[in-house]
């Protein structure tokens, strides 16, 4: 198995919060390395605390012990920073199809979030509705029920939904 | 400079330098974490939580990255539940009650101002695991400094009575200031080698931020503190850290090497 093989066959790990994105995809798996008898995979969290890091670094372990790699070690690292611009086209595409609304291909060139929605003269960013498709949408709280997202709402169709950020 | 060709000389300050760091990050995020189903409202529940867990993301890597450095096979784990209150090195500021939503603002925004100018200076540290935590822990800061820095200016200038609790709380907290600055052998050990950034240049940025703010917020800071708090970075804290360990720590004490 070549390190390519290995990371196909990662492909196969989900991220457990959004299961319709793999970590490949995700742009979570940095390098893949195979040294004598053991693998070593290196990864980068999405964010520091996000409690599924565990839950990925078994599933990478399990995935590759069962393709008879027995020898397998996961590094976590940080630098670089991940960014959402490590995001594939389709994993954007997968998201916006299960309903969350993906974040802007250039993280630095998106328009902050609003901290405190109610309190501010409305200039927010533009982010369309993963449903409808309508851009008559505004933020309802820059925070979300994981630390990646941001809770929006449709005007137009009438439906919460979750953004994405850009990090 | 890595973990491998790290000079053994500077390996205890580094350990003690990555404690202060990461027990600032660890009992902070506890106290973020005891808002959670008490916020004001659900959103800013939420808020919270959720700064409440990248702070407890901070401090595993930090911990983590301690342990690795000090070499005797201590895990994040082992550093935040088997030690006790005198061997934490939190600044008193981060241990505090969480007291009411002002003044758990107030030190957000206090301390979220420190940590953004901190991790933004620690991205040079020669010190490369160090630098990759900081260029990491950095963006996720700014979420909770733009956060705290915005309630700041609605409650400062807002009511009579979320401008009284805020002024309050402000000035219940700048006594706890002075340690975040506060240089020692230690830290200057490693600013030498550049580790550590220079905590000058950083209190003269930190204090011109907060300033404007505070301005725009109509706050003010107290004139002429009589005495600031310190001896966090030594191990001596204050009352309330024992209880927030007894409660944080409980279940590793109860039950020696539990696994969830």
């Amino acid at each position: 198995m070549t390190p390519a093989d290995i990371l196909e066959a990662l492909t196969e790990v989900r991220d457990p919060e959004i299961p319709v994105l793999n970590i490949v995809e995700m742009g979570i798996v940095r390098d893949v390395r195979l040294e004598n008898d053991t693998v070593h995979v290196d990864i980068t969290p999405t964010y520091t605390g996000c409690p599924a890091m565990r839950t990925i670094e078994s599933e990478i372990v399990r995935t590759l012990q069962a393709r008879g790699f027995q020898q397998v070690v996961v590094h976590k690292v940080f630098r670089e920073p991940w960014t959402t611009d490590w995001m594939t086209d389709e994993a954007r595409e997968k998201l916006r199809a299960y309903g969350i609304a993906p974040p802007p291909p250039r993280a630095e060139e998106a328009p902050d979030l609003i901290p405190l929605p109610f309190f501010v003269e409305r200039n927010e960013p533009s982010v369309p509705c993963p449903f409808c498709g309508s851009e008559q949408t505004r933020q309802t709280s820059a925070f979300g029920s994981t630390a990646c997202k941001a809770l929006f709402f449709c005007e137009a169709c009438r439906q919460p939904f979750e953004y994405f950020k850009p990090l | 400079m890595n973990l491998e060709t790290l000079d053994t000389a500077i390996r205890p300050a580094l350990f003690e330098y990555l404690l202060r760091l990461g027990d600032d990050a660890l009992i902070l995020g506890h106290r973020l974490s005891e808002w959670c189903g008490h916020g004001p409202y659900l959103e800013e529940d939420i808020a919270l939580a959720n700064l409440a867990l990248d702070c407890l993301g901070h401090a595993e890597a930090l911990l983590t990255l301690a342990g690795q450095v000090e070499g005797e096979g201590r895990t994040a784990d082992d550093l935040a539940f088997l030690r006790d209150a005198y061997e934490f090195r939190n600044a008193q500021m981060v241990e505090l009650p969480r007291g009411d939503f002002a003044f758990t603002i107030v030190r957000q925004f206090l301390f979220a101002t420190y940590a953004c100018l901190l991790y933004e200076a620690l991205q040079q540290s020669v010190f490369e695991p160090l630098a990759g935590i900081a260029a990491k822990a950095l963006k996720e800061m700014r979420y909770h400094l733009r956060h705290s820095r915005e309630w700041i200016r609605c409650l400062g200038d807002g009511t009579e009575e979320s401008h009284r609790r805020t002024q309050n709380a402000l000035d219940e907290l700048w006594m706890y200031t002075g340690e975040l600055f506060e240089v020692d052998d230690t830290l200057q050990t490693l600013t030498q080698a550049h580790i550590a950034p220079d905590m000058t240049a950083l209190y003269s940025a930190w204090n011109a931020q907060v300033m404007t703010t505070l301005q725009e917020a109509t706050l003010t800071v107290p004139e002429n503190p009589p005495y600031m708090a310190t001896g966090g970075r030594r191990g001596h804290h204050t009352e309330h850290l024992g209880y927030l360990l007894a409660e944080m720590q409980f279940l590793q004490r109860a039950y020696p090497g539990a696994k969830w």
